[in-house]
């Protein structure tokens, strides 16, 4: 009786080590309050957009640093690629790349981008083998990266250093935009 | 037969379900780097990011700092362990990892500001008032302080995120040696 109770047991423990593991795995596409559909609500697709800055009484997603003046770009590329261009701010700007579940896949700053703006193709890996080889040689300056996903965030960031500096910060963002491309097709 | 089985899946839906709701309530995550008081999760800003972690945001809603942009770091308590109560003081110093930028953020346990009559919620690099040698010190607390004050609204528990920004040290490789971050402590409690 005991030996069999024990199996039970086993057999619960077992199967509540998959129900875990199971359960945890699925959160990212089972979530109804990510950061995604969160923006979703807020924003259309493949535009930049200014979030409103956090306060005490609303914020589009906790923990955001309120220091930044933060713009999105929530992109579908399933009619083709994307061109993103952002200036620069005086103190520190950034944009991020984020798959539809949040996952920070490609992190670029004003100082490793080293010109006077930020300006990259976003493609899916299918729509970067259609490039034409030339091209992705000869336009060495042309940064492309690949999105693992075919809808996703662009975050841009820009640095307040004091909160005097935020209305130039927010004005820095607003000179930002992401269109589609078409792929040209031959 | 029947009673043991459904005795069995009952028991595995309450330990797989309680021990999920467990991790991903406390933000477990792996890859965890903890100096002092703070500890980061610099691979959940990257595509390295491990499966707890990502359920984790997928919960919360937020979104982590990528590692190109730079590392956060979290404090839920001093360093001597006391939790971090809106109603006593505190007071963060000494110096930082060398960082282009870094922020100071104080949050409610849900990551939300905390409302506070002078409208400050943490400090950056640029705006703090720094004693000779670059050494800084933070009071926080529910009353005004001289100097660096970070209002804690008198919660019952706050959160601090140490934000560091374009810094050149491998966060992957960041030992507490090559990392001073500053220390938290508390002093009084009213």
């Amino acid at each position: 009786m005991m030996i069999r109770l024990a199996l039970w047991i086993i057999g619960a423990l077992l199967l509540g080590g998959i129900v875990h593991l199971s359960t945890v795995l699925a959160m990212p596409t089972a979530a109804t309050q990510d950061a995604y559909s969160r923006l979703s609500q807020l924003t259309p697709v493949n535009a930049v957009v200014p979030l409103t800055a956090p306060s005490a009484k609303d914020s589009t997603m906790p923990f955001m640093d309120p220091a930044f003046a933060v713009a999105v770009c929530r992109y579908d590329l399933s009619t083709g690629a994307l061109k993103l261009r952002a200036p620069l701010s005086q103190a520190y700007t950034s944009v991020t790349f984020y798959t539809r579940n949040s996952v920070a896949y490609y992190a670029i700053n004003d100082r490793a981008a080293g010109r006077r703006a930020i300006e990259l193709d976003l493609m899916t890996p299918e729509q970067h083998a259609q490039v034409p080889e030339e091209e992705d040689v000869t336009a060495a300056d042309r940064l492309i990266i690949e999105s693992p996903t075919v809808r996703g965030l662009i975050v841009l960031r820009a640095l307040a250093p004091e909160p005097g500096l935020m209305a130039m910060a927010r004005r820095t963002l607003a000179g930002a935009q992401c269109r589609i491309e078409p792929v040209p097709t031959q | 037969l029947f009673v043991g089985s459904c005795f069995t899946l009952i028991l595995a839906a309450a330990i797989g379900l309680g021990a999920t709701w467990l991790t991903l309530t406390r933000g477990v995550a792996f890859g965890a780097l903890t100096i002092g008081a703070w500890t980061a999760w610099p691979k959940s800003g990257s595509v390295d990011i491990d499966p707890y972690a990502r359920a984790t945001i997928a919960r919360t809603g937020e979104l982590p700092v990528g590692t190109g942009d730079g590392v956060a770091f979290y404090a839920h308590t001093d360093d001597a362990g006391n939790a971090l109560d809106g109603r006593c003081a505190f007071v963060v110093n000494g110096m930082t990892p060398a960082a282009r930028y870094w922020t100071l953020t104080l949050y409610d346990a849900q990551g939300r500001l905390v409302a506070n009559t002078i409208d400050r919620h943490g400090f950056t690099s640029a705006e703090i008032l720094r004693e000779a040698g670059g050494r800084f010190a933070i009071n926080i607390g529910p009353r005004a302080r001289p100097g660096n004050w970070l209002p804690s609204g008198g919660i019952e528990q706050f959160v601090l995120v140490w934000r560091l920004y374009d810094t050149p040290i491998g966060v992957a490789s960041l030992t507490t040696k090559e990392g001073p971050m500053p220390a938290v402590a508390r002093k009084s409690c009213s």
